[in-house]
């Protein structure tokens, strides 16, 4: 635990003047005080960063000021001055204060003008629908916005950075003051959210607040004035951003001190497990060679769409190069399908474990032993229960997930929880090389540090780990070594602490 | 095009219904004549009423097999309440057909959305149970013994050709009412997008603030009353009841707007795809037997073709391509 600063709480705006001020909240679900005497304040115009780990009760703030859960007794909520006790949905609405939820909540077979103009359908008295007059509206706001879209296009044509701006433009289609957006880059590639960011900064410029909800703290530093901090329900404070690092601000939102060092570690000696020569698909990789050995994390970063992630599908099994070598531990290693590839040792964790990691209604034992099957079946060509509950508590136990019982659905644990089960079904194969795509995405600041923990006691234990991020800081303070894939290629190669981290972000994101 | 709600699967229709009439022309002296088309129109007729009844029902998200069996319950309470005020007419049969449909539809809404089952089920349950009620209590016994004006075929357009008399009735009519009315939901007000929205994304539609339980009761009311009304236009059609006579006609008019483009799993489909879609099957089947081909044969035919058109509709064909060029791509062990 480290001291905390003293928090510049509320001295530097009183009520008065404040969009919306709230003292006093707190929230009982059954006996769980998901929020606890939080306070929270945020000016015309600002852009406020609420930051917690995931459960702090960022997200039951949000619907205490969107109106959907209402405070306990005791709790003091004006709005421009005015209280605004007994909020609900409508008339949070009415006060210009909208939600864009991480999941949009679009409509995909609609039009990006139905979409944007959707709440002129609302109301339960049938009305005719006007559609050039939506038409007219959209437009408009698209232009309010900077952007220009085909108002024609079905939504479901679109990609998603297009549809976070769809998301955008409908939460303005009312007179908006106040505009939550929960972590609205999650999903989006640097040059998108630098886009979006654009956006924001316009939408602060005509008065309107923006509280930024996100896991990545660059950005949060980037474009917020101040940040509101969470922690297990209870309010921490709110600092400026400037002068704030990131390593301060996840002291405050864990309440840890995490320490950040370069691995210096000399692995020239270990014997070579991955080799990759000249390796090509058109068009999604061309000429691409590097080596992994024993114990080494080789960390591979580029923006979405520079072909890591169809790279490392090819050593995966999942598609096939057309040109090039891999050789896994001196031997060919041309899978024809990832089924070939488990079977010699080779594990991958999907970028997108909700969807393609993990089975969610399925049990946590069933989700750890899905991968391994085979091993499972005992004497009498069954499998042998014995065997799949001793290798489910054995790794629940090593990578220390937080679980009630190992029956229990996937679904019920947290995303950190959830990647580390992603981990043990992997492992459990016993894989000489792991490839981790973006193994953080979507999972708060504390948890990262356990699974990263886990990657250095794997690569400690022998493991040869191949590590694709977007984020910089993560492959830096992580990686024995780093790849820079641009446009299909390896255009840098990076040894952390011989270079500079700035030097590096800038040769990605520039 | 987009606006007139012609997409991908309109087209291809149209140009599949294009083809097989030109061919048909070729092979068969009568049917491009006016009275074949015009029977074609009158026979098809009841199955769109139905067809655009389902289709808001698909659109909201939710699916329902018990429709059919609806109608028939609806033809044997409506006679009955007819026998009661004298007969009535046409305007009385309507509306009491319309009243008991309606009522049904809201049953299989009730315990859809007040107990969170789904829809599929739901409507196996209500089918049976509306069948075994209606076999029950009618004791199988069929009613002939009908209004006059329920029985005497009202024609809204005849003309001589030199191929005969041709002439549409008054269920067209019916039908091209019930066409406009459910288009005008769905297209034009403000609650049939939200029909639409409920489809595509229940949980966007919740959040926006849509009112999801009065969706459900006019999606399955909405298909009660164009069950209702078809159920009396079946009757004038066939000029009897029989309470088995509508029994598996469900399952064609599903997959004929299925055909038509909606999806299964909400958010998609056009009037003018369930009226083409249905449209095609009948003339499958009027072909076919202007051909002289075997009766037996028109269900594996048809069967057939509702096989390969889905498969063949866009997005098929590109899966269908996708999978031939890259046969081992990104399938998960």
């Amino acid at each position: 635990m480290i001291a905390l600063a003293q928090p510049s709480t509320g001295q530097e705006s009183p009520a008065g003047t404040a969009l919306l001020h709230l003292e006093h909240i707190t929230k009982q679900f059954g006996g769980v005080k998901a929020l606890d005497d939080v306070r929270f304040e945020i000016r015309r115009g600002e852009v406020l960063c609420l930051a917690g780990e995931n459960g702090c009760g960022k997200s039951t703030l949000i619907k205490i000021i969107s109106g959907v859960h209402q405070p306990e007794k005791g709790a003091t909520m004006l709005f421009e001055g005015r209280s605004i006790e007994g909020l609900n949905p409508s008339t949070a609405r009415q006060l210009g204060i909208q939600v864009i939820w991480q999941d949009l909540a679009l409509f995909p077979e609609m039009s990006v003008a139905e979409n944007i103009s959707f709440e002129s359908n609302l109301g339960t008295r049938p009305r005719l629908v006007n559609y050039a007059a939506m038409k007219v509206q959209a437009e408009r706001i698209l232009e309010r916005l900077g952007v220009r879209l085909d108002l024609d296009a079905l939504l479901r044509t679109l990609p998603i950075a297009q549809r976070q701006v769809v998301a955008i433009a409908r939460a303005l289609i009312g007179e908006a003051t106040l505009v939550f957006m929960d972590e609205p880059t999650a999903s989006l590639s640097q040059a998108e959210t630098d886009a979006l960011l654009v956006i924001v900064r316009r939408l602060s410029a005509e008065g309107i607040a923006v509280v930024f909800v996100s896991h990545r703290l660059a950005e949060v530093l980037d474009v917020c004035s101040r940040v509101t901090v969470i922690r297990d329900g209870r309010y921490v404070g709110t600092f400026p951003t400037q002068g704030m690092t990131q390593t301060r601000l996840t002291e405050l939102m864990t309440g840890k001190t995490f320490d950040y060092a370069v691995q210096q570690r000399d692995l020239a000696g270990a014997p070579v497990i991955l080799s990759v020569k000249n390796l090509s698909r058109a068009p999604n990789y061309a000429d691409i060679s590097f080596t992994i050995r024993r114990g080494e994390i080789v960390g591979l970063t580029g923006r979405l769409g520079s072909g890591r992630t169809e790279l490392a599908l090819s050593l995966f099994g999942m598609s096939r190069p057309t040109g090039g070598e891999i050789t896994l531990e001196g031997r060919s290693a041309h899978f024809k399908s990832n089924r070939e590839a488990i079977r010699a040792g080779v594990a991958y964790v999907s970028e997108d474990r909700l969807q393609l990691g993990l089975v969610q209604p399925q049990s946590i034992a069933d989700n750890t032993v899905m991968a391994v099957l085979d091993d499972l079946i005992g004497p009498d060509r069954l499998i042998s229960m014995t065997r799949r509950n001793t290798l489910v508590d054995d790794w629940i136990r090593d990578l220390a997930v937080k679980i009630g019982h190992p029956e229990n659905a996937v679904s019920t644990l947290s995303g950190g929880n959830q990647q580390r089960v992603v981990l043990a079904k992997w492992l459990a194969t016993n894989p000489k090389l792991l490839i981790l795509d973006s193994p953080t995405v979507g999972v708060d600041v504390g948890a990262r540090a356990g699974i990263f923990a886990i990657v250095h006691r794997l690569a400690e234990a022998g493991m040869a780990i191949l590590l694709i991020s977007d984020e910089i800081p993560e492959v830096y303070f992580n990686a024995d070594r780093i790849l820079h894939m641009r446009d299909g290629r390896i255009v840098g190669s990076y040894v952390p602490g011989e270079t500079e981290i700035d030097a590096i972000e800038e040769a990605v994101h520039a | 095009m987009h606006r007139l709600g012609i997409g991908n699967t309109e087209r291809w229709l149209i140009l599949v219904i294009l083809a097989m009439s030109a061919a048909l022309g070729v092979l068969t002296s009568t049917f491009l004549t006016l009275p074949n088309l015009f029977d074609l129109l009158n026979a098809s007729a009841v199955d769109i009423i139905f067809g655009v009844g389902l289709l808001v029902v698909l659109i909201a998200g939710g699916i329902d097999i018990s429709f059919t069996v609806a109608a028939s319950v609806v033809q044997y309470l409506t006679a009955l309440t007819l026998g009661l005020f004298g007969g009535g007419d046409w305007a009385l049969g309507l509306i009491l057909a319309g009243i008991f449909g309606t009522l049904l539809g809201c049953l299989n809404a009730f315990f859809i959305y007040q107990f969170r089952i789904v829809s599929i089920v739901v409507t196996i349950a209500t089918y049976n149970l509306f069948f075994g009620l209606l076999m029950f209590f009618s004791g199988g016994v069929s009613i002939y013994d009908l209004p006059d004006w329920l029985t005497t075929r009202v024609v809204i357009f005849g003309t001589e050709t030199a191929a005969g008399h041709a002439e549409l009735t008054v269920i067209v009519l019916v039908m091209a009412v019930c066409v406009v009315a459910t288009w005008l939901l769905l297209r034009r007000t403000s609650t049939g997008r939200q029909l639409y929205a409920m489809g595509d994304n229940p949980e966007g539609a919740r959040r926006v603030g849509i009112n999801i339980g009065a969706m459900h009761y006019l999606a399955f009311g909405w298909l009660g009353l164009m069950a209702g009304i078809a159920g009396l236009m079946q009757a004038h059609y066939a000029q009897e009841i029989v309470p088995n006579a509508l029994y598996g006609r469900e399952l064609n008019v599903l997959a004929a707007v299925v055909l038509g483009g909606a999806r299964l799993g909400g958010g998609r489909g056009t009037i003018l795809g369930v009226f083409l879609g249905i449209i095609l099957v009948a003339m499958t089947q009027n072909g076919l037997n202007l051909l002289g081909v075997s009766p037996y044969a028109f269900k594996m035919i048809i069967g057939a073709i509702i096989l390969v058109a889905i498969t063949l509709s866009s997005e098929g064909v590109g899966r269908l391509m996708g999978s031939w060029r890259r046969p081992a791509e990104r399938r998960t062990a």
